[in-house]
């Protein structure tokens, strides 16, 4: 471990960082632009000089650059120096000469990085008086606001844009003092995570625009840790709230989750918390309208509604495992049934049985960004998990770091390690139904039904390990991918293997595990991620493994046939009319005596309900979620519930009589103590108990403003802020802000670092993991992992599409196939309109092109949608979008199936004519 | 002996002579007494020369406010300028301390000469914008945050600001 001496004082320190990373990983106040955590260093804002010495006797010293400079045994610097700060203070002057006086009416004023180093460096007065120049903005979109006057041109955004997520259409344009960054014209951002140039951009050229709707500061924000509702993979958030509105997201460091960064669907998908259709009170049915009442009259109801008679429970994949669990305690284990379509329970169960007994790793995101050698199968990551696809592409970069480490040039040298890499990048395959936005990174890819993946994946297994069983029927082609896929993950030294439910088929899932058990037999690095569709999917899994055949299917079958009429049924947060056909869902409420529904919204299953109980969303309540790495992990409500609104598991702990929970801790333990899986669940973050110096932690910062006339309008008498009795935060600025646990971390905020960029203070290294290590707790390891099951041996028949009319297949969205997300605004304005989406000799030959429209016909419903050309879609193959809300009615189970299509006019012009018949 | 005497009779003569003195005290309230400019009492907010309001709602005095009696929230409307939405002082709490004007970068938020806020209710010294807002400049007569500030307005397009360039030509190919 080399030894330096800063200013006289001798550290020992990490020989692979560079000087600037050491400083700031020292607790050592350094300015910074163009340097990045996640992106390296280019020393192109000159921002971090510091002064190096030749030895003991050199007294002089010259000027380095501490980003560029590697650290070698025994080195002198000083960061005091004085004609190193004037350096430091002269280049802040020139960046803020043509900076506009913008910051009262700037979003990023109050956590501005540009700010925060302007005051390091002791630049306060503007000397310079010419012209500044100044540029003209675009639009891009619902996401980003554009103000180009305030660029400071530290190449930051480019950088993230194209180097580490790998898109094109932000350009540095022009050069010079004339510099640029922008698309080619007015548009929306193409990338799936746009939305993190608002945290990676310095000063305020990119900032949020939904934000900016309903702004505030960030120090009169109240924040909580939170964990993204919308997708499985559970990147940690910090939500912030004021006056009742949920007004932004922001990502938290998790160093072995999502790190830097989110995707634009967590980071801008928050809006539906604030959406009228929020149910704000019990809804009691009379007569045919639903009216609204009061908590003791709701209670009272579902007495009556639940007495004499069985009371059949619907979990849900988007409720905690709190919540899931005291429903389950509630109508009793055999009453209890998960929620999902059949076909989708079982690929819940098979993802959870492969990960309970994995012989490879369940890859956390930062090994997935480890990987030298990764196949994904069947998913498209990039819209069912779109930060583990942004962990992808940066695992095809190890190639380039790898050689670069050959050539001796260390990792955070962005520049010279891109240059050496140029093209060549590590091994992606991708095996999905149809193409995605990641197959230009991609070393092959192939597009076929599901099925026929799965028979690929399964001959690939069998390829690596002679001992999983074969697949016989491959034609040439195939073989040869085959053979080129199993060398390559053979030959790799981190291979990962990335599958999930997001084609709806199994044999999809049992292929991917074949294939990391073939691998984990050589290579104890070998790694497996298997996606799942929602926040909690792995959770209501885990939940019901001991009753996997419990899925709505069963409630329903049960229902109808058995207890007809003489069954209660208590939905827990879940549109059934999402997860199976409508004329199902109906019959299940007819056949049913009583409906109480428990959610956030008004949807077409609470529009059934005899009962309708206003449940609290993510940001008003509490609770634990696994996510798809078996990270089970809590969130905290981040602002106090309204009138009758309250979390789900307090309506069930209500309603159940024979239990006395007051608290989420206790049905936190009883349901850790329900399961060994589950075991683990009551250490994701420090229970309500928890105090440090007797102090609650402060969910407000330090500087929370107006607390004496944010009401006074209402009442000049103030009321006491409102308690949180069921952690160990405070709704309140009152409490401890610093050196807290990261699960209970609220926000990031350091002394002279408003900007998120303070984030390096809270790290054991740079880029490493937060002091006290990162939020979570895995309930699944290979160490954990029990006795190995066998190969899955149930291989598919080829599926020759076009046979028996079209074959379905799903495509995903990250903007609207999600049910939250698709709430908001700006998601919805992004989301696609429905499609229906063949190749192109499929599209000639029913005569359509993309201004046609089509009926799709399939057992649970009919559509006409307008025509999608997609060619990389097989023949006789339908793709249609997943999730959308214009295709209300089409569920996962539909897919896999076929569909019989024919062309015809569009939906408009049929209506004209109604119209004109009418006439 | 004679000191004392000499005291006394100091006094008495000191008293005496005040009886010819001007009275420093006024009769208030028919006469008002002179108050200078920098007298901190009833805030107000001012308007720009051209009349439109001068707060962007930054948040600023909010922050800076000792016992938080200030609160605000932004709008933006079509015209581009940053407006408060709402903006309420509970001078109920108010110290007039002066923080929120030294703090105002666009000297929307004033103290006035103004101290006479007696109120037999105390909700009524919730002040609200409509309250607040007055006609004219207040103290600064010629400040316009929008002349100075980068961003485009309606009425104020890119380049148009004070010291601005014209925007840059990004087809141009002169360096």
């Amino acid at each position: 471990m080399p030894t330096i001496v800063i200013d006289g004082e001798p550290y020992d320190v990490d020989g692979d960082k560079n000087l600037l990373e050491t400083c700031l990983q020292l607790d050592k106040d350094l300015p910074y632009f163009c340097w990045h955590p996640a992106m390296g260093s280019v020393g192109s804002c000159r921002q971090c000089a510091v002064t190096q010495y030749q030895d003991e006797n050199d007294e002089r010293g010259r000027m380095v650059m501490s980003c560029m400079t590697p650290i070698t045994d025994g080195m002198i610097v000083s960061l005091k120096d004085e004609a190193t700060q004037e350096f430091r203070d002269s280049c802040i002057e020139t960046v803020m000469t043509n900076h506009p006086h913008d910051c009262p009416v700037c979003e990023e004023g109050g956590e501005c990085h540009l700010q925060d180093m302007t005051n390091m460096s002791g630049h306060t007065q503007r000397v310079y008086q010419g012209p500044k120049r100044t540029h003209r903005n675009q639009d891009l979109g619902p996401f980003i606001n554009h103000e180009m006057n305030r660029c400071i041109a530290c190449y930051r955004c480019v950088r993230y844009y194209q180097d580490y997520v790998g898109d094109t259409d932000l350009q540095a344009q022009g050069s010079g003092a004339k510099v640029f960054f922008g698309r080619h014209k007015d548009g929306a951002l193409e990338s799936e995570f746009s939305g993190n140039l608002v945290e990676v951009c310095p000063t305020g050229v990119f900032t949020d625009k939904t934000f900016s709707k309903h702004f505030v500061r960030k120090w009169d924000l109240q924040s909580a840790p939170s964990v993204c509702m919308h997708c499985a993979i559970g990147c940690n958030t910090s939500p912030g709230e004021r006056n009742g509105t949920l007004r932004r997201i922001v990502n938290r460091y998790n160093g072995d989750v999502n790190g830097y960064f989110l995707c634009d669907r967590g980071r801008f998908g928050y809006d539906f918390v604030n959406d009228q259709r929020r149910l704000a009170e019990p809804l009691v049915q009379q007569g045919d309208s639903l009216d609204s009442t009061d908590r003791d009259d709701a209670l009272a109801q579902y007495a009556n509604l639940s007495a004499d008679c069985e009371v059949i429970g619907i979990g849900s994949p988007r409720a905690s495992l709190e919540a899931n669990f005291a429903l389950q305690q509630l109508v009793g284990e055999d009453n209890f049934y998960s929620g999902l379509a059949s076909s989708e329970q079982a690929l819940h169960q098979t993802s959870l049985t492969v990960l309970e007994s994995t012989s490879a790793l369940i890859a956390s995101l930062r090994q997935v960004e480890q990987a030298d050698a990764v196949l994904v199968l069947g998913e498209d990551i990039l819209n069912t998990a779109p930060r583990l696809a942004l962990a992808v592409k940066q695992a095809t970069k190890n190639l380039g770091l790898n050689m670069a480490a050959d050539a001796r040039i260390p990792s955070w040298q962005a520049a010279a390690v891109k240059n050496l890499a140029q093209n060549q990048r590590s091994p992606l395959f991708m095996l999905t139904p149809a193409a995605t936005r990641m197959d230009s990174i991609a070393q092959s890819c192939h597009n076929d039904v599901p099925a026929n993946l799965a028979r690929l994946g399964m001959a690939i297994a069998n390829a690596i390990d002679g001992g999983a069983p074969g697949v016989n029927d491959l034609d040439d082609q195939e073989k040869e991918l085959v053979a080129v896929i199993a060398e390559t993950l053979k030959g790799a030294s981190k291979p990962l293997v990335i599958s999930g439910s997001g084609c709806f088929d199994v044999a999809v899932v049992q292929a991917a595990a074949n294939i990391s058990r073939a691998l984990a037999a050589e290579n104890d690095k070998a790694a497996i991620h298997l996606v799942l569709p929602e926040v909690n999917s792995l959770g209501l899994a885990m939940l019901c493994s001991k009753k996997p055949e419990a899925d709505l299917n069963a409630a329903m079958k049960r229902t109808v046939d058995q207890v007809n009429g003489q069954a209660a049924v208590v939905v827990l947060e879940n549109d059934l009319y999402r997860r199976a056909g409508k004329g199902l869902v109906d019959d299940f409420f007819d056949a049913a005596q009583s409906v109480v529904v428990i959610d956030s919204f008004h949807n077409d299953t609470t529009a059934r309900a005899q009962l309708a109980l206003p449940a609290a969303t993510f940001a008003e309540s509490e609770g634990t979620m696994v996510s798809s790495e078996a990270r089970a992990q809590r969130y905290f409500a981040v602002h106090n519930t309204e009138g009758y609104v309250a979390s789900s598991w307090k309506w069930l702990a209500e309603l159940n009589k024979s239990v006395s929970w007051t608290h989420l801790d206790q049905l936190t333990a009883a349901c850790a103590n329900s399961s060994p899986l589950l075991a683990g669940i009551t250490l994701a973050a420090p229970d309500r108990e928890f105090r440090l110096n007797d102090q609650k932690v402060a969910r407000q910062s330090h500087r929370y403003s107006g607390r004496g006339s944010a009401t006074a309008h209402i009442s000049v008498n103030e009321t006491r802020v409102a308690q949180d009795d069921e952690s160990a935060l405070a709704f309140s600025m009152e409490g401890r802000q610093s050196n807290l646990p990261p699960a209970l971390q609220p926000g990031i905020w350091s002394p002279g670092w408003n900007s998120n960029e303070a984030i390096n203070k809270f790290q054991d290294e740079i880029g490493g993991h937060l002091k006290g290590g990162d939020p979570g707790i895995r309930l699944l390891d290979k160490a954990t992992a029990g006795t190995q099951s066998g190969w899955f041996d149930s291989i598919p028949q080829k599926s020759m599409p076009g046979s028996q009319g079209y074959r379905l297949v799903p495509l995903h969205h990250i903007f609207g196939s999600e049910e939250f997300s698709s709430g908001s605004n700006a998601i919805a304005q992004r989301s696609p309109k429905p499609y229906a989406a063949l190749c192109a000799a499929d599209a000639s030959a029913l005569e359509v092109d993309q201004q046609g429209w089509l009926k799709v016909e399939l057992n649970s419903g009919q559509w006409t949608l307008s025509v999608a050309v997609d060619d990389s879609l097989p023949r006789g193959v339908l793709g249609l979008p997943s999730g959308l809300t214009g295709l209300g009615g089409l569920q996962g189970a539909a897919y896999g199936g076929s569909a019989s299509i024919s062309k015809t006019q569009s939906p408009v012009i049929a209506s004209d004519q109604t119209s004109g018949g009418g006439e | 002996m004679i000191n004392v005497f000499w005291s006394q009779l100091r006094s008495l003569w000191g008293v005496l002579k005040h009886t010819f003195t001007k009275p420093v005290t006024v009769r208030y309230p028919e006469e008002m007494p002179y108050y200078s400019p920098r007298y901190r009492g009833r805030i107000v907010l001012t308007r720009d020369p051209d009349g439109e309001e001068r707060c962007v709602a930054c948040n600023l005095c909010a922050s800076v406010c000792p016992p938080d009696a200030i609160s605000l929230e932004k709008e933006e409307r079509d015209d581009g300028r940053w407006r408060a939405r709402y903006f309420r002082i509970n001078f109920s709490r108010c110290i007039n301390c002066g923080m929120c004007e030294e703090a105002c970068p666009t000297y929307a938020i004033q103290l006035s000469q103004d101290f006479e806020m007696g109120e037999y209710v105390r909700q009524d010294m919730v002040f609200e914008k409509e309250d607040l807002l007055i006609q004219g400049t207040g103290k600064y007569h010629d400040y316009n945050f929008y002349r100075v500030s980068g961003k485009a307005v309606e009425g104020k397009d890119k380049g148009q600001a004070q010291n601005e360039a014209e925007p840059i030509n990004l087809t141009s190919l002169l360096p």
